[in-house]
């Protein structure tokens, strides 16, 4: 999830002084917080004892921002959860000879990373039997040193960040990909499939960008494509006319650039309107929907790339009872219900719910989720975790191949064709980008 | 002592502008016919063959992008100096206007082209104009009547806190009504771009690029009139040598400073719908290092001087835009790879390895500043009391 990286400490940094010179803003605020506190509470109380003779009551956790700007996903996420929780509780599951209830205690974040250790501590607390979550990377790095220490496993179907799991934590799972798995995912794609002999580089000088245009390059270099020229620009700026004419002198046939939307989006549109007709590249912060809006017709035909696997391609089953119930998967769904069905999976294998039991059984877990086969590898990354490529199509951006262990795969009839034809599609797109009438 | 600085800010817009006139001429022709290409630009075609003729398209392309950023530079700059000359305040709320301006114009674009009137785009545009003038002029006199007239017998530094707190509180309300995501300015009038030479791959001057600059100047002739040409004007400048004398030759000093307030937020409204328009997106922070620069603009050019203002912002643009084009390649290391064995083996892995790269476009602009400023301190125009206003 790419989400942290704008800097939610900011956000709410901004929001503090907002609401100090408008008293009204703040109390507005509160008022959701209020709201989701009474709802997660009743779980509270009734996780740690069992309730009757032979039915246990095992609780899960899950965490992520319920209010704020990405509340949406936050919300999506628990509805993941709690849909595999209800499934489980329905099975009448047995653990230790008991029949086991599932409930969900699910818990606000803020996407704040100084809530995250907060929250941490109260499913510690709690006793819950394991949690999901958290979304976001950057709340979930503090976050799981608490949930190290007091040995309960947590895993995220969101967090990105590599350094999550660098940490030797013990007990720290995701079921998505990695970022360093990403730039080499979109670097083979601009190589084998797009085929481009002469790339440009460009970031937006973030830990983000950065790093990721570092693994692109890398990766580009080691398949024998030529860097013509790596610039640097900033994730405030607004004129990247400079370094994309500098570009231009290298006349690349492709162009990456490691930054959000906010400025890629109009970076792709400063250069069609230089005449630049290379291809262009991003990574996850620049693959949504409000590239169309910032570049207009420019973006079309643009490639970009997401960890894991896109929702359409989750398992039938896991869709249909997610729309069912709760309407359309927004993103991450598919990623924390998998994370629920695996803590579940490895109780029952371990026939307890004491997290320190299961949690063997956990990291050596061979499970079919909705999202595809999951196993861990000993850091708890998943093994061979699906980075997707997407396209711009008609203002949409749409899968057109997954890349699993090196290998692409295409998807879709018409995805086939485009990609093959990509090559020829970049000089196609000059007319789009010249004085073409639009409105 | 009235007319020649007029005169200079006459001769430095054209002048600086001159790569561009081709381009003007070619308006109403259809885009991508080949212009008439400097004689000098045949010769050199002719000695160097492509290679300098690609450099030179590049180097013009980059000339043609500096001079847009530098004349909204300009205009912004002009808000700055003209505050300073009369007051000598530093108005650092200035740049949060621009943004106001982008804001407000994109509102009433976004209505207008979802009203969906049938009005010609760049009806639609000088709407959005139109609205955010008005707006941001109220801005203006409201900052100058509420929050620095009250203190402006107070020790210097109070105005100063004062203007930072202003930006501090508009960049909040922005961000309050129009949220804190970057906003899409809708592109409603279809981007023509004319190559400036016979290369057809060559550099190019969009039809935005050219209303941009060419605005500019009319707004920068026009302000030159007002100041040089009009009573208020006179009354400006007699405010900005003594505002004490000029009350008692009187001069409604008040009502004069206010109008300069205001005659600078106008000329912020048309440069924030004129970046806004330029990049297609809006952001509530997109004024806090525009004013920055323009400031620079105005420090370089020498402040409260109005054609040092023009001067700074132009140069201010193409030094940047030349800056973040070049000095990377300048600064090159594998240049010298001969010097060193340690810098040769890097250069085998990678050939881009530079000293300063394009990150640092946002610092030459302020290297070039504090080098000017060493040898000249009052700035490239100097502070000539007469030049103020």
């Amino acid at each position: 999830m790419h989400a942290h990286r704008i800097g939610p400490s900011r956000a709410i940094g901004l929001t503090l002084v907002a609401a100090a010179i408008f008293g009204a803003y703040g109390c507005s605020k509160e008022e959701p917080k209020k709201a989701a506190a009474p709802a997660a509470t009743p779980a509270a109380p009734a996780a740690p004892a069992p309730v009757a003779e032979e039915s246990v009551t095992v609780t899960i956790g899950h965490a992520g921002p319920l209010t704020g700007g990405i509340a949406h996903l936050g919300k999506d996420d628990e509805n993941g959860v709690h849909l595999a929780v209800d499934e489980a509780t329905a099975k009448k599951i047995k653990i230790g000879g008991k029949t086991v209830k599932f409930v969900m205690m699910s818990e606000d974040d803020q996407a704040d990373p100084k809530l995250g250790p907060t929250i941490a501590q109260k499913f510690v607390d709690a006793k819950v039997a394991g949690v999901v979550g958290h979304l976001n990377s950057g709340v979930s790095i503090p976050a799981s040193a608490v949930y190290n220490q007091a040995g309960l496993p947590m895993i995220s179907g969101s967090a990105t960040n590599p350094k999550l799991t660098e940490q030797g934590f013990k007990t720290i799972f995701r079921t998505v990909g990695r970022d360093d798995q990403q730039g080499p995912a979109v670097a083979a794609y601009i190589a084998n499939e797009l085929k481009l002999k002469k790339v440009a580089i460009a970031d937006d000088a973030t830990a983000y960008g950065e790093g990721l245009a570092n693994e692109v390059e890398k990766t580009l270099k080691a398949a024998g494509v030529q860097i013509v020229a790596r610039e640097k620009t900033n994730d405030k700026a607004t004129d990247f006319k400079a370094i994309l004419t500098k570009m231009k002198g290298r006349s690349p046939d492709g162009i990456f650039y490691g930054g959000m939307d906010a400025t890629g989006g109009p970076m792709l549109k400063q250069a069609r309107e230089l005449g630049i007709k290379a291809a262009f590249a991003f990574g996850d912060g620049a693959c949504t929907a409000e590239m169309n809006k910032l570049a207009g017709p420019a973006s079309e035909g643009m490639i970009c790339s997401q960890a894991g696997i896109p929702t359409q391609m989750a398992s039938k089953a896991f869709t249909d009872a997610f729309t069912a119930k709760y309407g359309e998967v927004k993103q991450y769904a598919p990623f924390f219900y998998d994370g629920a069905n695996l803590l579940i999976a490895a109780m029952q294998k371990a026939d307890s719910s004491d997290p320190a039991k299961y949690l063997p059984e956990l990291q050596k877990i061979s499970y079919d989720g909705a999202t595809g086969h999951i196993e861990f590898d000993e850091k708890g990354d998943r093994k061979d975790a699906e980075m997707t490529i997407f396209q711009m199509k008609g203002g949409k951006v749409e899968p057109i191949a997954i890349i699993k262990a090196g290998k692409t795969t295409k998807i879709g009839g018409d995805a086939q064709a485009s990609a093959s034809a990509a090559p020829a599609a970049a000089p196609a797109m000059a007319p789009a980008m010249a004085p073409a009438p639009k409105k | 002592m009235k007319t020649a600085p007029a005169g200079a800010v006459f001769v430095s817009g054209p002048a600086g502008t001159g790569v561009m006139r081709p381009a003007w001429r070619a308006r109403p022709r259809i885009e991508q016919c080949p212009l008439p290409a400097p004689a000098i630009h045949r010769t050199i075609r002719h000695r160097f063959g492509n290679l300098l003729r690609e450099r030179l398209d590049i180097f013009l392309q980059q000339l043609v992008n500096g001079l847009t950023l530098g004349s909204v530079y300009a205009i912004v700059a002009l808000g700055y100096t003209m505050v300073y000359g009369i007051i000598q305040l530093i108005n650092f709320a200035h740049g949060e206007v621009v943004m106001i301006g982008a804001m407000v114009a994109l509102t009433v674009i976004n209505a207008l082209v979802g009203a969906n009137l049938g009005w010609p785009p760049l009806a639609i545009v000088v709407a959005g104009v139109l609205v955010a003038v008005p707006v941001c002029m109220a801005i203006g006199y409201a900052l100058e009547r509420v929050a620095y007239r009250p203190l402006r017998r107070a020790p210097r530094l109070a105005p100063l806190i004062t203007a930072i707190g202003l930006s501090i509180i508009l960049q909040h309300v922005a961000l309050i009504i129009f949220s804190r995501n970057p906003l899409s300015f809708p592109q409603i009038i279809p981007i023509v771009s004319y190559h400036v030479t016979d290369n057809v791959e060559g550099a190019r001057i969009t039809n935005v690029q050219i209303a941009i600059i060419g605005t500019s100047i009319a707004m920068m002739a026009g302000l030159v009139a007002l100041i040089y040409r009009t009573k208020l004007g006179i009354a400006m400048r007699a405010t900005s040598q003594s505002a004490q004398v000029a009350g008692l030759m009187g001069i409604d000093i008040n009502r004069v400073i206010a109008l300069t307030f205001v005659i600078g937020a106008a000329l912020a409204a048309v440069a924030g719908v004129m970046v806004g328009t330029y990049y297609g997106i809006a952001q509530y922070q997109m004024g806090f290092l525009l004013g920055l620069k323009a400031f620079s603009a105005a420090v370089l050019g020498g402040i409260g001087n109005i054609a040092g203002a023009m001067l700074g912002g132009l140069l201010l643009g193409v030094i940047e835009a030349l800056g973040a084009g070049y000095v990377g390649d300048l600064t090159n290391l594998c240049q010298i790879a001969h010097w060193s064995a340690a810098i040769a083996e890097r250069c085998v892995s990678d050939p881009n390895l530079t000293l300063f790269g394009s990150n640092y476009q946002d610092v030459f602009a302020f290297f070039v500043l504090i080098a000017v400023l060493v040898f000249r301190p009052s700035g490239l125009l100097g502070e000539r009391v007469s030049d103020r206003a």
